[in-house]
């Protein structure tokens, strides 16, 4: 059971780390699903348990909302992501409810050519397994560093 | 990142044009003028943000920042006084404090030969200093009272400590003056803040680009196309900018008019931020009245390198530090308020998407310093126009101008005695 879980969410994060990596943001707020809450905050935040994040969404709106603004309204260099995924662990199953925790790296590929590891750090996700297959409803990005680079834009 | 930039002859940095319409590149360019900065700025008689008052809310909470390259400690001693000193070791100058915030501490410990200091700074142990068996040790002569890292002098107003190196410098009242003070107490007058998030930016340009930007009431509805569609803050809406005398602080400010909605004036100057854009949860900008004022934005900046933010119900505190002549820090801390209904709080957060790295508005501030650090790579000769709204430093109803990026260059010239 947990073999076939582990898949499900191995292939839902594939999938979310492609969708941005391709470019096809306008695609990203369907991958959540249920409540939706999506936020990013740094390690230091996390522990000391601070509530507010670089990016915090509670509402599939909102995540529209960030795409349309990238799109239509904030002045940015253009960039792309790499995003690569470590193992997810299985932190709790609860029902259908599973949470987990998987480490990324994204690098950030600027216009010039210019490539840096932009972030690293941890999802904490939590899943709902229906229909042979993981659908995210939670994800909490945990950067590990406290600094950002000039701006973050494409969602991590 | 690979950057030429060609360090201006030495006789240009004396040659500033006259007035203060003009700022020459080398400005932010030279290595020389960094370093003078960080003399007669970041420990000249200026007051410096350090931290919240509520960060160190118990006697033995501390924590570490910087004054510009500076390293410093603060903290709440047993007497429950808030006290500041240079994180340097009075021996050979290692950092006394490697952590960035804690609690209960009744000392502080070098690590490379165990000096000891209180937490006020004063030298009060060292190691072997009797030597071993009579042996070795520290000669009669070696007097701790006169050794220690240098402690700075402390204000407090409104739950914000500042801190400086400087005896000279005015009291903080006088240094703020009382429009600034007001608008201070507007914000935080009377309450508890209670700090919901940290996050440090980091600027691919000279913190003065910042400091600029931040002064810039100009650019506001230009180039933060969701500010403007949003009505956040047009430049038709009521409000205006107030330039302290010595030119260094400021306070932009914009309250609701919804009776200019409809500018023509706006619409005829063919802005980017006339585009149709329609938020599909417009609960972000859902805000409560908070000070019963109808001021949905108050930008306010004490110099050299502090800023508070109300934009509508997002209240935020902003340090800069500068780290190298191309490179700046910008520590945020989002504040939200001890009284805070949970629904109000939740407003606060989702608010916070407006500003900081990721701010729909912030977002574009984070690079446009670049820009310019970029841009002017290869023109140290040559200088910025700040003609907007005229010539002089003085407060407006407009913020259709630059009179506060030019009281910054007012109060930054009469520093450096350029
Ligand atoms: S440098 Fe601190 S004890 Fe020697
Ligand atoms: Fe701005």
């Amino acid at each position: 059971m947990t073999s076939s879980v582990l898949q499900y969410i191995i292939e839902a994060q594939a999938k979310y780390s492609r969708c941005i990596d391709d470019d096809r943001l306008e695609e990203w707020p369907s991958l959540f699903h249920g409540p939706c809450l999506y936020r990013i905050t740094t390690a230091s935040n996390y522990r000391e348990g601070l509530e507010a994040g670089i990016v915090f969404a509670n509402s599939r709106g909102m995540l529209i909302d960030r795409v349309s603004a990238l799109r239509e309204a904030n002045i940015y260099e253009r960039q792309t992501y790499r995003h690569i995924l470590g193992q997810p662990s299985i932190l709790s199953e609860d029902g259908a409810k599973v949470r987990s925790e998987t480490s990324f790296l994204v690098a950030r590929i600027l216009q010039d050519g210019d490539t840096s590891i932009y972030a690293t750090g941890r999802y904490f996700d939590v899943y709902e397994i229906a229909d042979r297959s993981a659908q995210l409803q939670e994800r909490t990005v945990v950067c590990d560093s406290s600094r950002i680079d000039t701006l973050l834009a494409l969602p991590l | 990142m690979n950057k030429i930039v060609l360090p201006p002859e030495r006789a240009n940095l004396v040659n500033w044009p006259e007035g203060l319409t003009r700022v020459p590149y080398w400005v932010f360019q030279d290595q020389s003028v960094y370093a003078e900065e960080q003399r007669k700025i970041f420990q000249g008689p200026n007051w410096h943000y350090l931290a919240l008052e509520v960060e160190l809310a118990e006697p033995g909470d501390f924590l570490t920042a910087h004054i510009g390259d500076t390293p410093v400690i603060v903290t709440r001693d047993t007497d429950n006084e808030i006290y500041a000193f240079e994180n340097r070791c009075a021996h050979r100058g290692a950092l006394i404090c490697l952590e960035s915030r804690g609690k209960h501490r009744k000392d502080f410990s070098c690590v490379y030969h165990a000096w000891n200091y209180d937490p006020q700074g004063n030298l009060t142990g060292v190691a072997f200093k009797d030597g071993i068996k009579g042996k070795g040790g520290m000669p009669d002569s070696f007097k701790m009272e006169q050794h220690g890292p240098r402690k700075l002098r402390i204000a407090i107003i409104h739950g914000l400590i500042f801190g400086s190196f400087s005896e000279d410098v005015p009291s903080i009242e006088e240094y703020l003056g009382e429009e600034i003070l007001n608008r201070i107490e507007r914000v935080l007058g009377g309450r508890t803040p209670v700090v919901l998030g940290r996050f440090t930016q980091v600027l691919p340009n000279n913190w003065k680009l910042y400091m600029e930007n931040v002064k810039d009431s100009y650019h506001a509805s230009i180039l933060h196309l969701f500010f403007t569609t949003f009505e956040l803050n047009r430049l038709s809406m009521k409000g205006g900018i107030i330039v302290d005398e010595s030119g260094g602080h400021h306070v932009s400010y914009s309250a609701i008019d919804r009776e200019a909605e409809k500018d023509v004036d706006y619409a005829k100057q063919q802005l980017r931020s006339e585009s149709e854009y329609k938020l599909a949860d417009p609960s972000l900008l859902e805000s409560f009245d908070e000070y019963r004022d109808g001021c949905t934005l108050q930008i306010l900046s004490v110099f050299p390198s502090f800023v508070l933010q109300q934009i509508q119900n997002a209240i935020a505190v902003r340090q800069i530090v500068p780290r190298a002549v191309d490179r700046t820090d910008l520590n945020w801390t989002y504040l939200g308020f001890s009284d805070d209904a949970p629904e109000q709080r939740l407003t606060r957060i989702k608010q916070g998407n407006l500003v900081g790295p990721a701010g729909y508005i912030s977002m574009e501030d984070g690079c446009v310093g670049g820009f310019v650090q970029r841009g002017v790579a290869g023109a140290s000769d040559d200088h910025a126009v700040l003609e907007m709204g005229g010539a002089d430093a003085n407060s407006s109803e407009s913020r259709v101008t630059e009179a506060s990026v030019r009281g910054f260059w007012k109060a930054y010239r009469a520093n450096m005695g350029l």
